[in-house]
């Protein structure tokens, strides 16, 4: 036995877990993949560990209205293979194929990925990028957080005590944006030292819309507006991408120092930019 | 506190009492007694415990034996059926795919759930989908013509 001992609950409904977690002694168990290893670390040690597993409902990837909703309990795999993923909101399936490997993907979930909000995991840049609406659920009812208020810090999100990411909606890309996500993978553990995510949208010659959402370079994933603006203004990608990430905090390791990181941000956002606007129509 | 897991393994029922912090991959080589499915890292890098989870490969390290409750568990010693090895043993064997054999339970068990998404895989798409599993002796090359041959073949 590696983790500390812990009580296992398997509700078969949001009510029964929300009930569960009011004593604030139990986590919340979705995909494991990165709640497990901290329990073997022994960073954490919860009293209780509330599988939402058996919770129906929660897995679906659902389409309506001009938005897609994914339940928080798909799993990576699910939404890297999903036609409604790769029909509507492809960067997010680009994105979901990058994590780890496909037994990760296999267990790994959204919800989980998105609650952890690890400053390298994949998704959120994806997820500034498309401007994706995370769900919440609590005893007091249901709220939405906009991905780019989500991810507060690292391992920080805007969640209250006592709430469930229960579904993150994205509106849908139109057909004729192109759409790139890049990532610089750490050899060793998969995670990207630095992943871009880039939207664009043709007018003429120019650009008429341009989203680019980046991880992995600081504590948290962040839009880079300043070079959404200037490749809206007319600017051209290696002007645009010469600016991601001014006046952003950054992170330093071992591997990749704070600096480095700017730089291979820079460097893929020129290179998503351009396999971007390769794909626009 | 124990309690009791009902799970389905290599198609044979078995019912045990655990405690929740068990990994299922003590599960598998401690109460089941099924020491295919290695232990490497036991931090789900090396891919050497993976297993089948209602068909789908996952790190047997890094789940509890408890998530397993009521689902079907597929391991190395499920392949072989009347002493007759699976394609994918049998491709390991024929192609050299193996040196120490330390990787190959866990390594078969990820391909075969990629040539179940994939029958016709490209090379590029067999190392991709085999990233999850390490291998120290064989420079790959040989697991990847091993998958390929299965796939010529017809699959897993």
């Amino acid at each position: 036995m590696i983790s500390n001992a812990f009580s296992y609950h398997t509700p078969e409904t949001l009510e029964e877990a929300l009930a569960m977690l009011e004593d604030g002694g139990g986590k919340i168990l979705a995909g494991g993949m990165s709640l497990i290893p901290l329990m073997k670390l022994r960073l954490a040690s919860p009293e209780s560990v509330v599988d939402l597993r058996r919770i129906p409902g929660l897995k679906a990837i659902t389409e309506e209205g001009g938005a897609v909703r994914i339940g928080a309990m798909a799993t990576h795999h699910e939404i890297e293979i999903s036609p409604v993923i790769r029909g509507k909101c492809p960067l997010l399936g680009e994105a979901a194929s990058a994590i780890g490997d496909i037994q990760v993907r296999n267990m790994g979930t959204i919800g989980g990925s998105v609650a952890h909000a690890d400053p390298a995991a994949d998704y959120p840049a994806a997820l500034v990028a498309l401007e994706a609406r995370i769900r919440l659920r609590s005893a007091n009812g249901e709220r939405t957080v906009e991905a780019s208020e989500f991810f507060v810090d690292a391992f920080t999100t805007a969640m209250e005590a006592g709430e469930i990411v229960v579904a993150i909606e994205v509106k849908e890309e139109e057909a004729s944006e192109g759409f790139k996500y890049e990532k610089v993978a750490h050899p060793a553990s998969g995670f990207p030292v630095v992943g871009v995510a880039v939207r664009v949208k043709k007018s003429g010659a120019g650009i008429a819309m341009a989203r680019i959402g980046v991880t992995g370079m600081g504590p948290h994933a962040f839009r880079a507006r300043n070079a959404e603006a200037l490749l809206e203004g007319g600017a051209g990608a290696a002007a645009a991408a010469a600016v991601v990430g001014e006046g952003e905090e950054t992170n330093s390791d071992l591997y990749a120092s704070g600096e480095y990181r700017r730089h291979l941000a820079r460097v893929h956002a020129g290179r998503a930019i351009a396999a971007a606007l390769t794909r626009a129509l | 506190m124990k309690q009791t897991l009902t799970l389905t393994i290599n198609g044979k029922s078995y019912s045990d009492e655990v405690e929740p912090r068990l990994l299922l991959i003590h599960y598998l080589r401690e109460v089941a007694g099924l020491t295919g499915p290695h232990i490497g890292c036991e931090t789900s890098i090396c891919g050497a415990c993976t297993v089948m989870l209602d068909g789908m490969a996952v790190k047997s390290c890094t789940m509890f034996a408890v998530q397993a409750e009521g689902r079907s568990v597929l391991t190395i010693e499920g392949l072989a059926q009347n002493g007759k090895l699976d394609p994918l043993q049998e491709a390991f064997w024929n192609e050299h795919a193996l040196q120490c054999g330390f990787c190959t339970p866990g390594m078969i068990m990820t391909a075969r759930q990629l040539l179940a998404d994939n029958p016709s895989p490209s090379e590029q798409e067999i190392r991709h989908g085999l990233e999850g599993n390490l291998c120290r002796c064989t420079g790959y090359q040989h697991i990847v013509n091993a998958v390929k041959a299965v796939a010529k073949a017809g699959g897993a």
